[in-house]
């Protein structure tokens, strides 16, 4: 058979790239690398900033700024152990709960349990709570949510106060209510990506499943949700990211209390609440102090990030192995 | 308002805004045959100071006064520095530390405030009272809980909850934090012990919630249940917070009020002006309220001849009739010979023909 070549006419909607198309294309090209770049440089702009405002108070206390627990300006001694602690401990309950509702929500909203449309205005309502600003969480939260809980951490702290977690009663401002606003805070990331991560799991599985003679929630947590769960758990890195930095809500609702206590009932403080309390008054030196914090909280969202990304890779691997 | 007095109704309002736009866009010019102070400073006495501002604007028209309530700290910084034409502090300046100040510092008494314990304890019924061991003992955190045994031993009677006690303090540099760690300094062993010393910021509990300034305390205080901290009487009062009654050094029990404010300060007056801050850290007098501090108004000893004449007239203005506006803001009149210590140092500010000195402002 003879090799037929056919030139595009005047009707056909493919053409010959023009010289100008290629210049578009080369522009382009080149100007997303420029941006991809940028970025790049300026997160490494930012570190090296922030580590060279930093260096005097490492060089100066070095790691015992990790271990301190006291924010002493008047002797110049900084602690920020119980602001790693705030951080930590908020951000992994805030996970706990926003985790498992915002997946349990994905599931919900994706497997058939409602209407379509129905289940469109459900997702577009939880992203709309990203819409919310911190400020306005804050609000909520010393409004609502404390009068709302105290009666329960009360008879809690009163029934099972010889639990660490209850030890001592709810005043106000604290760990608790500071939790509760951060995981309805980070709900709708956890949510839509999660939504996105199951909407990706192949139709075909979900029937080769059902046609096994799998129940509806056998299929749910025992094929599809292994199979989205590298997407799921980079919804919950993100979140968790976002737990981590969040600072206005929790500033005004965490109590800013230097210390470490389980007591979900007691105030805390974390240390992107210490940064914006502290910085409009610092002198130099207790300035230095904070940039070192702001290293260490970048140093954890990294830590955290790498991490998600390796079980991102990891449950992808056993997935492809399987 | 710059034009304030002259003409009423809403056309004054506009002739004032028309004339406050003329003013900022010919800038300086227009306020040639008028004067422009600023201040800095206490946040403690600012409610007061911005009374006293309008009513002294009220009468004098050419004059216009600005008042910053940044923090003793910050004011006391900003006047050194030359940034403000006087200063704001509720801690008198030390006499090494006002050496440095070019040309010379007058100190002068303005007014004088009680910390008070506000506290929030829903379902409280009375009037709660703390001896000084055991109100030390709470902001050491050594006190833990409303019904410990300290606690309720000095209050007979009252149901208190077995709840923890929140504490606020403030976490930025002032005054109040001053005041109230000196008498706790001198009041208390255990004070001395843990080694906290008086400051303008101290190391607190860690348990304890900071919050910025008398307004963030108080609102604090108002929004936490189970919460006591230190403000100055007059932010509790406007927030409608309780206080509670302190023992004084004669060991009775005294609720802050002006007479109580006035009683400490006329049995610890002293016969100058040196020393008086120090002179109220634990006043002596059955009616003694036991917390109390001098508020300090800082001025340069020269000023040109114009800024000297109204400074001399405002502060004169502020030891007369406005001692008056204290106390309805909650603050204490000064003792009579305390105003006049203060009359007779207001005399020392002078004109200075020559040139400009560095407070002053183009």
């Amino acid at each position: 058979m003879a090799f037929q070549l056919v030139l595009p006419d005047s009707k056909s909607v493919s053409q010959a790239p023009s010289p100008l198309a290629y210049a578009v294309d080369r522009t382009f090209f080149y100007a997303a690398a420029a941006g991809a770049l940028a970025i790049i440089l300026l997160v490494i702009y930012i570190l090296w900033e922030i580590g060279g405002q930093a260096l005097p108070a490492i060089g100066r206390s070095g790691a015992s700024v990790l271990v301190n627990t006291q924010w002493d300006v008047q002797n110049s001694s900084f602690g920020i152990l119980p602001q790693i602690w705030g951080t930590l401990y908020s951000s992994l309950m805030a996970l706990l709960i926003g985790g498992f509702i915002g997946v349990s929500i994905a599931i919900f909203l994706t497997q058939d349990f409602l209407p379509h449309s129905l289940a469109t205005v459900f997702r577009t309502l939880i992203e709309m709570l990203a819409a919310i600003p911190s400020v306005v969480f804050g609000l909520w939260g010393i409004f609502v949510v404390i009068p709302f809980v105290r009666p329960a951490a009360d008879w809690l702290h009163d029934a099972a106060g010889f639990i660490p977690f209850f030890s001592t009663s709810l005043s106000g401002p604290g760990m608790l209510p500071a939790v509760i606003v951060l995981s309805i805070m980070i709900l709708p990331t956890v949510a839509a990506i999660s939504q996105d991560a199951i909407g990706l799991v192949p139709y075909k599985i979900k029937e080769a499943a059902y046609g096994l003679g799998a129940t509806r929630w056998e299929a749910i947590l025992k094929v599809i949700l292994p199979t989205a769960s590298g997407g799921i758990s980079s919804a919950l890195v993100l979140g968790f990211g976002r737990a981590l930095g969040e600072t206005m809500a929790l500033a005004m609702l965490i109590g800013n209390a230097n210390q470490i206590s389980l007591s979900l009932f007691s105030p805390a403080t974390t240390l992107a609440a210490l940064l914006a309390s502290n910085f409009p008054e610092a002198g130099a030196i207790e300035r230095q102090a904070l940039m070192y914090a702001a290293l260490v909280l970048l140093a954890i969202t990294l830590v955290v990030n790498v991490a998600g990304t390796l079980i991102l890779l990891w449950t992808s691997r056993k997935m492809a192995k399987a | 308002m710059l034009l304030p007095g002259k003409l009423t109704g809403p056309w004054a309002a506009t002739l004032a805004g028309a004339f406050w736009l003329a003013t900022a866009a010919v800038s300086a010019p227009a306020l040639a045959d008028g004067i422009e102070l600023h201040g800095a400073g206490s946040t403690l006495a600012a409610p007061l100071y911005e009374k006293w501002i309008g009513e002294y604007q009220r009468t004098h028209n050419s004059v216009i006064l600005h008042y910053a309530a940044v923090g003793s700290g910050e004011g006391v910084a900003r006047f050194a520095s030359g940034a403000v034409d006087f200063g704001a502090s509720d801690v008198a300046l030390a006499s090494e530390k006002a050496a440095k100040i070019a040309g010379g510092v007058v100190q002068v008494p303005s007014t004088a405030g009680m910390v008070v314990l506000a506290y929030n304890l829903p379902g409280f019924k009375g009037e709660l009272k703390l001896p000084q061991d055991v109100y030390s003992d709470i902001f050491l955190g050594r006190i833990h809980s409303w019904d410990d045994p300290r606690i309720a031993g000095a209050n007979p009677g009252l149901k208190l909850p077995a709840r923890t006690i929140a504490v606020v303090v403030r976490q930025d540099s002032s005054g109040t934090t001053y005041a109230f760690t000196s008498h706790l300094a001198a009041v208390s062993k255990n004070w001395g012990v843990e080694g906290r010393g008086a400051g303008t910021v101290v190391a607190w509990p860690h348990e304890a919630m900071n919050a910025r300034g008398n307004e963030g305390v108080a609102s604090r205080i108002k929004i936490a249940d189970n919460s006591i901290g230190y403000v100055e009487y007059g932010f509790a009062r406007r927030l409608g917070l309780k206080v509670a009654a302190l023992q004084n050094s004669e060991g009775r029990f005294v609720l802050p009020s002006p007479e109580a404010g006035e009683a400490a300060m006329v049995s610890s007056a002293t016969g100058s002006l040196d020393g008086l801050g120090a002179s109220i850290v634990n006043p002596h007098g059955p009616e003694a309220y036991p917390i109390v501090t001098y508020s300090w108004l800082l001025l340069h000893r020269h000023y040109p001849p114009e800024q000297a004449r109204v400074l001399k007239s405002f502060v004169l203005f502020a030891l007369g009739d406005g001692q008056k506006q204290a106390l309805n803001l909650g603050y204490i009149a000064l003792p009579p010979a305390v105003t006049e210590l203060a009359k007779a140092a207001v005399v020392e500010i002078d004109a200075e023909p020559a040139a400009p000195t560095p407070t002053t402002r183009n």
